[in-house]
């Protein structure tokens, strides 16, 4: 994408950013609340018209082609749920058939086995723990096999436990599927775990940006919260 | 258009019918209830003297008719509001289901909740007070046809205000319709009105429907008034998808997906 803004009114939202992921890798947007991390995740879904700037998801201008890139791509985030009065079967089959899904049982079968959904594939989505809902929404969002993933917050609200294995299976499919990532936490070491490039985002502006060893090293902190940190409080001059 | 993203939102409410059976309750109960009150006075009427005869299966005509174009709007309207309930648009747009075949489906699943409403209505006055609606003749699909489409282009601009407006505009779902039954000549002809109300109701296809029912009531079949409500709907559809594109349009410029539910 290049020179993305978002401007609703007086409010710049999201301040002219360009950036580019290269396939297979992922990528995390981090920043405060109001940095711009779900506005930018918005814009690239289509679901938000830009005010200016381009964006080119899989050779597609979404501008132009969202469609095409749409039926490639998938999303998961805690903030948007699933018809709760649906089984895990059901909500997994309405979504292949919304994603055209060829073998479509064998798919949600495959799913069930990969994140470990047997036990309650027939139960309805709104009886599930936390925990559960969150391997659904992975279910969902991989169920077309998408060759860019956008997950906002893909552990929040979950046990340590859970969060790992959730990690864990991300992982995996990233690196069996050559699937690119783009991931907005607030969770620091799934952030070091899993991404190669993390962008700093400060009120709808990039203010820094690199590999998780490379933010490290040049702010010369242990963890990545630390650096997170030093950006959200203006310590970067000093730091840097 | 592809008809299988059209079936998987189809699938969606009708796997939720399936498993609530107070929901499938639900849409029979109104049109039922509204035919046995209505179908009791006009058998009250019918039995007082032979000259409500007529007037009685008009009442009963216009209970049944009605009852399509008000469960055409609430299936569009409501379906669309299941989504918003379940916090589930966010899911639903950004998968490649086009604008259009979403309301396709929710055109396709409105019409099996109408027929699920509505055809035990018909039944029950047909058992109850031996009114038969297919007695009117092949012109019956006609009307059925266009109250139909009539609700679908309300609830088309229903879902448009409740994009403009979020969820605060839901109410409209219930009640929308019921604001223009005085003016639809329902249960009376649209000459009873005062001269400055006819106008509005001469405006709207279902007044051109019922007038269109009292006449095939008597044996005859009025085509001005039927094609009237041909016009006027087809207008009125086009400024429904109109009005459904720009406000989709704005929700996508404002933001508003992200948080339709607020």
């Amino acid at each position: 994408m290049s020179g993305l803004t978002k401007r609703y009114g007086e409010v710049l939202a999201v301040n002219d950013i360009s950036f580019a992921v290269p396939r297979g890798r992922t990528l995390a947007l981090l920043g405060g609340n109001g940095a711009g991390k779900t506005t930018t995740i918005a814009m690239l879904l289509g679901l938000l018209i830009p005010t200016a700037g381009r964006i080119c998801v899989l050779g597609y201008d979404m501008a132009r082609s969202r469609f095409a890139a749409l039926a490639r791509m998938n999303f998961s985030s805690p903030y948007v749920a699933l018809p709760s009065r649906l089984s895990v079967a059901e909500n997994l089959r309405v979504y292949g058939h919304l994603y055209g899904v060829k073998h479509l049982e064998a798919r949600i079968l495959e799913l069930a086995r990969q994140l470990d959904l047997g036990a309650f594939l027939h139960r309805p989505a709104g009886q599930l723990s936390a925990g559960q809902k969150t391997r659904v929404a992975l279910a969902k969002a991989l169920i077309n096999h998408p060759d860019v993933l956008l997950l906002d917050e893909p552990t929040a609200s979950l046990d340590p436990d859970t969060g790992d294995m959730v990690r864990g299976w991300l992982e995996r499919y990233r690196d069996e599927s050559g699937c690119t990532i783009l991931l907005a936490s607030h969770n620091m070491g799934e952030v070091e775990r899993l991404c190669d490039h993390v962008l700093m985002l400060k009120q709808g502006r990039i203010v820094d940006q690199g590999s998780p060893p490379a933010l490290l090293d040049r702010y010369g902190r242990d963890d990545l919260e630390q650096v997170f940190l030093d950006i959200a409080r203006n310590r970067v001059a000093a730091a840097a | 258009m592809r008809l299988r993203r059209i079936w998987g939102l189809m699938y969606r409410h009708i796997a939720l019918y399936r498993r609530s059976w107070p929901r499938v309750l639900e849409l029979m109960y109104w049109p039922v209830l509204q035919m046995c009150i209505w179908g009791f006075t006009a058998r009250f009427l019918m039995m007082r003297a032979n000259g409500p005869m007529l007037a009685a299966s008009a009442l009963l005509g216009g209970v049944l008719l009605w009852e399509v174009a008000l469960r055409s709007q609430m299936g569009v309207a409501i379906s669309f509001l299941e989504e918003l309930w379940s916090r589930n648009l966010g899911h639903v747009f950004v998968s490649p289901l086009r604008p259009w075949e979403m309301i396709a489906a929710l055109l396709l699943i409105s019409f099996i909740r109408m027929l699920t409403g509505v055809l035990p209505a018909i039944l029950l006055a047909f058992v109850f007070y031996a009114f038969n609606l297919f007695s009117l003749g092949p012109v019956v699909v006609l009307l059925f046809a266009n109250l139909m489409i009539m609700g679908w282009w309300v609830a088309l601009g229903v879902i448009s205000l409740i994009l403009r407006h979020g969820a605060g505009a839901e109410a409209l779902a219930w009640s929308v319709l019921f604001g223009l039954a005085p003016f639809s000549a329902v249960f009376y002809p649209v000459s009873v009105l005062p001269a400055a109300l006819q106008p509005i109701a001469l405006a709207l296809p279902s007044a051109h429907v019922f007038e269109g029912m009292r006449a095939a009531l008597s044996g005859v079949v009025r085509w001005d008034h039927l094609a009237w409500a041909v016009g006027l709907n087809a207008l009125w559809t086009a400024g429904g998808i109109l009005l459904f594109a720009r406000q989709f349009r704005s929700a996508r410029t404002r933001g508003a997906l992200l948080n339709i539910g607020e």
